[in-house]
């Protein structure tokens, strides 16, 4: 039993059969990458995952619960953390102050009304923030505006902001798109350091096949909007059936 | 100096502003009577109080609309909610301003809660235009359909054979605080200066600070952070585990209640209670005020609140009487040109001059008032550097 389960998953907009049959099983502690050709159905698979779009059929479980039909901010407070293809960051608040919102989140739940405390007297929420900042190495960015950032630096502060959450799974849709090629070194040095250092399930949508290989433990590859094979990286790599799929019938 | 749980920063600030507020009555009016200034002089009662009273107005809805971005456009029905509320405990039980007050408090507090729910299932313009429907909604009903409850056109006020049921014998026949009477004041002659000490700006005045200390507060906790996070980026809030909602309309109840209170306090002033109170221009008129001071910072709103009405005094005070007076001493052709131009933006029309000043202020001050004060502050600091470092490189060839 895996720590998400997904079970003949389909969905169709209007005419098009955007996933059909999508049976997957993620590992729990491992890191598992969906891969596929554009339109394969990757992103709208993510989407089933985190409450921002219900399947026509079948089930999806994480931890042996359903998560269909419940809200985005459910679905998370149950531990499932997700980064955007571009950062989705607090970009009028400063760097720590979004980190600490992450903290507040995993403390106080989804509401909890405190107007006559002080943020500045939060001494566990600071502390946890600025642990939280010192582990991806920007605690000396923590007064910068967000916006104000590399594209780098905000990926690595949603990332801390998921992290501070302590999620068992985070999912990550295409971490390292549009990055040069050094920071997405950096960024597969960051997500194998995360790996090392915590418990936690990974599962990444990515094209770049770099980043695949040099993370991945299981494979799933997504054609058509059905899972093609999957399997460990080694096999993937030399498959004929993904070969097929990413580079047209001819070959 | 830290007090009340505030930063050193902050408690500075707060004595700051309760300086200035104690001594409004002596700030305004800069000009000895009789000067030909003395029209600019804004130390009177009537004018005091609505600087108060709109600082509140203006506090409140910068909690929602500074803090959440959530911009409503039917605030005003808040405002005739409170007034009517204290002019019916008047009815029936005396001119004592307190019951009226938290009754106002509660009324506009529920109040906010259904038109909030209701409105809060959108965002953006459709939810300004589904607020500003509910204000229109509550105009028409205290204009017509309730006129039991809030007496139609004429507006509610006291007559002799109301109940009120707690008035003593000889409590005084007027809004009062436990005996001190609202429309009393106790005035100062020094020189060619006078001064005049108002209770009910008094009253108004301690109600804004501790109103402008719990808004303090509230920019400074948690709940603050989750309602600037919210005008920020609410699809990262979602995926942050964090329900948008209660936030929001716990924001928006806040702001009701605030408006409340200063309905309220008008009609404490004052006890009439109308439904031209309720109308959307009042509802725009806090908006002009919060983006005019800068929305989203502490003190814009009380600086646009302030700035709105004391030119709406000034300058709809200015007649063509006054304008022959000032351009007397050009040459007849010109002096009639130059008034005729003027006519249109003084008096009456006194708003084309606030649509002016309005537009100014939004293209050239996108951060209002209070951006205007700090990029002087900035000029004046870079200034003193760079006269200082010209110093430190002038004295070693000394």
């Amino acid at each position: 039993m895996g720590i998400l389960e997904v079970k003949n998953v389909g969905k169709r907009f209007g005419g098009l059969q955007a996933l059909s049959d999508v049976n997957l099983s993620v590992k729990e502690n491992s890191v598992h990458a969906i891969i596929g050709p554009n339109g394969a159905g990757k992103s709208t698979l993510l989407n089933c995952f985190v409450g921002k779009l219900i399947p026509d059929t079948g089930s999806v479980m994480f931890n042996g619960q359903s998560v269909l039909g419940l809200k985005p901010y459910e679905i998370n407070q149950m531990g499932i953390s997700r980064v955007f293809q571009t950062p989705e960051i607090f970009s009028d608040l400063t760097v720590m102050e979004n980190v600490m919102i992450s903290c507040f989140a995993r403390r106080d739940g989804s509401f909890r009304m405190h107007p006559f405390e002080t943020v500045a007297h939060e001494t566990d929420i600071v502390e946890q923030a600025e642990q939280m900042l010192e582990d991806v190495n920007m605690l000396d960015k923590r007064h910068m505006h967000a916006a104000s950032m590399s594209r780098g630096d905000k990926r690595r502060l949603e990332m801390a902001m998921c992290l501070a959450q302590n999620p068992k799974l985070l999912l990550l849709d295409e971490p390292t798109a549009g990055m040069a090629r050094a920071d997405t070194n950096n960024t597969i040095d960051l997500l194998k350091e995360i790996k090392e250092k915590r418990d936690i399930t990974m599962a990444i949508i990515e094209h770049d096949m770099h980043v695949v290989f040099s993370l991945a433990e299981r494979i799933t590859v997504l054609a058509q909007g059905t899972p093609l094979v999957e399997d460990t990286p080694e096999n993937i790599k030399g498959h004929p059936k993904v070969k097929e799929a990413y580079l047209g019938e001819a070959a | 100096m830290k007090m009340l749980g505030l930063s050193n920063k902050d408690t500075r600030f707060l004595l700051i502003v309760i300086a200035l507020t104690l001594l409004t009555p002596i700030i305004l009016q800069p000009f000895p009577e009789g000067s030909s200034l003395a029209q600019f002089n804004a130390g009177y009662p009537d004018l005091m109080q609505r600087f108060a009273i709109f600082g509140i107005f203006a506090i409140g809805f910068n909690i929602l609309f500074g803090l959440t971005g959530y911009l409503s456009f039917g605030h005003a029905a808040f405002l005739g909610v409170g007034s009517y509320s204290v002019v019916w405990m008047y009815k029936l039980l005396g001119y004592n301003v307190v019951p009226g007050i938290l009754l106002a408090i509660v009324v506009s507090g529920l109040f906010a809660l259904l038109i909030g729910f209701i409105s809060l299932r959108r965002s953006g313009i459709y939810f300004s235009i589904l607020t500003l429907a509910f204000a229109q909604m509550s105009y028409n009903l205290a204009y017509s359909v309730l006129t039991p409850l809030t007496n139609g056109e004429t507006g509610l006020q006291v007559y002799t054979n109301d109940a009120q049921v707690l008035m003593g014998a000889g409590a005084p026949n007027s809004p009062h605080f436990f005996g001190i009477v609202m429309n009393e004041s106790s005035k100062l002659n020094l020189g060619g200066w006078e001064f005049t000490f108002n209770n009910g700006y008094y009253f108004c005045a301690i109600v804004a600070i501790l109103v402008f200390y719990l808004s303090l507060r509230i920019f400074r906790s948690p709940f603050g952070l989750m309602l600037r996070a919210i005008k920020t980026n609410q699809t990262r809030l979602n995926y942050t585990g964090l329900n948008a909602r209660p936030y929001t309309l716990a924001a928006f109840v806040i702001s009701g209640m605030y408006a409340g209170l200063a309905g309220a306090l008008m009609a404490s002033m004052d006890p009439l209670a109308g439904a031209e109170r309720m109308q959307w221009t009042a509802s725009g008129e806090v908006v002009l005020m919060t983006i005019l001071g800068g929305a989203g910072t502490l003190m814009g709103p009380i600086l646009g609140a302030g700035f709105i009405k004391y030119f709406e005094n000034i300058f709809s005070k200015i007649n063509d009487q006054v304008l022959h007076g000032w351009f007397a001493f050009l040459p007849d052709g010109l002096e009639n040109f130059i008034i005729g131009v003027s006519h249109f933006f003084v008096g009456k029309s006194w708003h084309l001059t606030l649509g002016l000043l309005f537009m100014l202020v939004v293209i050239f001050l996108p951060g209002g008032l209070v951006e205007g004060g700090q990029r002087i502050a900035r000029a004046f600091r870079n200034r003193k550097s760079k006269d200082d470092g010209a110093q430190a490189r002038t004295q070693p060839a000394e």
